[in-house]
């Protein structure tokens, strides 16, 4: 028996791989099928940051709450939204996480403590302050963590809710997950401070930064954050600096983009690789044990797809309801 | 000369023409160049659907990329317009309006007012309205009557590509704020239009179709849908005139008012929720200033009181269809039908 030098059993170790393969797949098909003309609408992909979701939502489980971005496919995967939920809400379908009403910038799952993906950017900061106002009420030790992109990092709502979540000591987490984009502006020219952490330090919140690419330190950098709000330690920020594979969106030429700059993050940037190198490495997972989760978590794709596809629409019905009333 | 151009092409000539003509227009907002600091090209972009692209080139910093931060950036555009430039801020998606508001609210609409018409605010607010793109409940609303509500604002959403040049130059070289609603189904439709500058007053409706049986108004999309119903109504008889508005605020009472004392029967058809929408309001205005023209009570025609839904077969029953329009008109005429 090799000794372990993770932090995570082995079973742990291929909880968190299944996780981001899982993301990774979904997106990669979700970019084939939208090219192929069937998904209706606009679809960001996570594609390039599985480590981020992963590494943070090991540490959470069903009362601690999310407030997603229009990136939020990994999100909800990691916080253990149902697959083919998710897919039959990117198709339209009645079978999906919102019965086809949201699509794929709203995908929600309340009882999973996600409380959606969001079109509007920075809006799942106030939103998080809520969710953590209301565990400290009940004082059931839950957490809210809210994601956003660098672009959103400059809205007004981000960072008037650092400052709330400060003064009240919430149980609230930033994620900066930062990709160098956003839509095709860079973080350099949108963002005046070099680090988020001195950002957050205005605030008053403790920040930390991490390879985002790394699961690894994502992981360690979330569970002392984690641990010490639940622990009534109170709010901070945390930066995964991380890479876009796609664009910014499906059909995104990324001419603003360095010419290879795709190659070069998936062949040297891929977290996915970089994890699975490393647990083999150490010995502590086998080749065999990464492939079997990759044929797993490929047909569980393929059936998603297949089951969205045959799903049923929504009835016209369907158009009427859940407003409080009708005109 | 004119020649077939798009919706979204008059735009991008309207923005050149009137930067080229008055050096205080500037044009700010979120990747209209794109790819600033990026390592590869520079107007990779050219707004989230191009409409501004091309324009760096001729214009260079005239052109500015913002943070994603509206409320800083549409009220830095209102602040310049207070102090002289002419700037044209596009929000993207009507829908942000939610992060910005209080700066067109209560900052851009109340300055001329509130300041004893000391102040003049030239600023437009380019935004892009309107469903049928798959964008669901956050990227596809038609906010105008939102707008519309406020006194100090004018609203102005071009129904096509001759329109949408004309009008924009229109509220470029107005004093006051204009929200200058581009409709996103309409960027492909082409018309002709000429290539010199020409500027469209506000508050002149635009009879698109003369009828004499019943007026059927509307703006932006619900145009051509009117103009479908028209088409299909022509068949059974029924003569149906169909005026585009234009502009929301202000907006042409008389060509509305004269065409139903014409017509004696009104249908409104908005994008719009129903309630305190463009419709319920032409609706009011002609049961107040025409009721004795009127043989038949005004019909609305407009989206139902939900948001947007993302399925494809739930929008599509959202956005007021020509049958529905001619449904509505037959309610008008069954009256006199069966008399
Ligand atoms: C309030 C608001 N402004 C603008 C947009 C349009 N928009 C959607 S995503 C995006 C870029 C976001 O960049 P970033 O926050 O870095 O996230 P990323 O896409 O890189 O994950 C923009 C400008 C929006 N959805 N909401
Ligand atoms: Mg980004």
């Amino acid at each position: 028996m090799t000794n372990n030098p993770f932090p995570l059993s082995r079973d742990q170790l291929l909880a968190a791989y299944r996780t981001m393969r899982t993301i990774r797949d979904f997106e990669e098909r979700l970019h084939v099928e939208f090219a192929k003309g069937d998904i209706p609408g606009f679809v960001h992909l996570y594609a390039g940051e599985e480590a981020c979701a992963a590494g943070i939502m090991m540490h959470l489980t069903d009362i601690d709450r999310i407030a997603s971005t229009h990136r939020g496919h990994g999100h909800c995967i990691a916080k253990g939204v149902d697959v083919h939920e998710m897919m039959g809400e990117i198709y339209g379908k009645s079978t999906g996480a919102c019965r086809g009403k949201g699509g794929s910038m709203h995908i929600a799952d309340l009882s999973k403590g996600m409380m959606g993906a969001n079109g509007i950017l920075g809006a799942g900061a106030p939103l998080i302050c809520g969710a953590g106002l209301a565990a400290k009420f009940r004082g059931d030790g839950g957490v809210g963590i809210t994601f956003f992109g660098d672009g959103a990092s400059n809205q007004g709502t981000v960072l008037e809710s650092m400052n709330l979540a400060a003064i009240w000591n919430l149980p609230v987490i930033f994620v900066v997950e930062n990709n160098g984009y956003a839509e095709s502006t860079s973080v350099e020219y949108a963002t005046a401070v070099d680090s988020y952490v001195d950002r957050a330090a205005g605030f008053g919140l403790p920040g930390v930064t991490v390879d985002g690419t790394d699961f690894f330190a994502v992981y360690e950098a979330a569970g002392e954050i984690v641990r010490r709000a639940r622990e009534g330690g109170g709010p901070a920020l945390l930066e995964c600096k991380t890479v876009r594979f796609f664009g910014h969106f499906e059909g995104d030429a990324q001419t603003y983009k360095a010419k290879g700059e795709n190659d070069f993050n998936r062949a040297n940037r891929d977290c996915l690789k970089i994890f699975a190198s490393r647990v083999t490495a150490a010995g502590v997972v086998s080749e065999a044990e990464i492939a079997l989760v990759d044929r797993e978590v490929a047909s569980l794709i393929d059936a998603a797809v297949e089951s969205a596809k045959g799903a049923p629409l929504p009835t016209p019905r369907e158009l009427l309801t859940d407003v409080y009333v009708a005109y | 000369m004119a020649r077939k151009i798009s919706y979204k092409q008059a735009i991008n000539e309207a923005l050149d023409l009137e930067m080229r003509r008055d050096p205080t227009v500037i044009v700010l907002g979120e990747d209209i160049v794109g790819g600033a600091g990026a390592p590869g090209e520079i107007d990779a972009w050219g707004g989230v659907l191009g409409v501004t692209k091309g324009l760096h080139a001729k214009h260079g910093n005239r052109l500015m990329d913002t943070p994603l931060s509206e409320s800083a950036y549409i009220g830095a555009a209102i602040g310049a317009a207070a102090c002289g430039m002419r700037p044209v801020a596009e929000l993207m998606f009507l829908d942000f309006m939610g992060v910005c508001f209080d700066q067109i609210l209560n900052q851009a609409a109340k300055f001329k007012y509130m300041f004893g018409g000391k102040a003049k605010t030239p600023v437009v607010i380019r935004a892009m309205v309107g469903a049928g793109f798959r964008a669901a409940a956050q990227h596809s609303q038609m906010l105008t009557p939102m707008f519309t509500h406020v006194p100090g604002l004018k609203v102005v959403c071009p129904s096509n590509a001759y329109d949408a040049k004309g009008l924009l130059i229109q509220s470029i070289r107005d004093d006051d704020p204009v929200i200058f609603c581009e409709h996103k189904a309409l960027y492909g439709a082409e018309c002709d239009v000429p290539e010199e500058s020409y500027a469209i007053p506000f508050a002149e409706a635009n009879i698109v179709r003369e009828g004499k049986d019943v007026t059927i108004v509307s703006y932006g999309l619900t145009v051509h849908r009117a103009l479908d119903a028209a088409e299909k109504l022509a068949k059974s008889g029924v003569q149906a005139e169909v005026i585009d508005l234009r502009t929301l605020s202000p907006i042409d009472w008389d060509t509305v008012v004269e065409s139903v004392e014409n017509t004696g029967r009104l249908v409104v058809v908005d994008e719009a929720n129903p309630r305190c929408s463009i419709a319920s309001d032409v609706a009011s205005y002609v049961a107040q200033n025409a009721f004795g023209a009127l043989k038949a009570a005004p019909q609305m025609v407009t989206a139902p009181h939900t948001p947007v839904p993302f399925s494809p077969v739930l929008e599509d029953l959202y956005i007021p269809s020509a049958d529905a329009i001619a449904a509505a008109v037959n309610k008008t005429t069954a009256r006199a039908l069966a008399a």
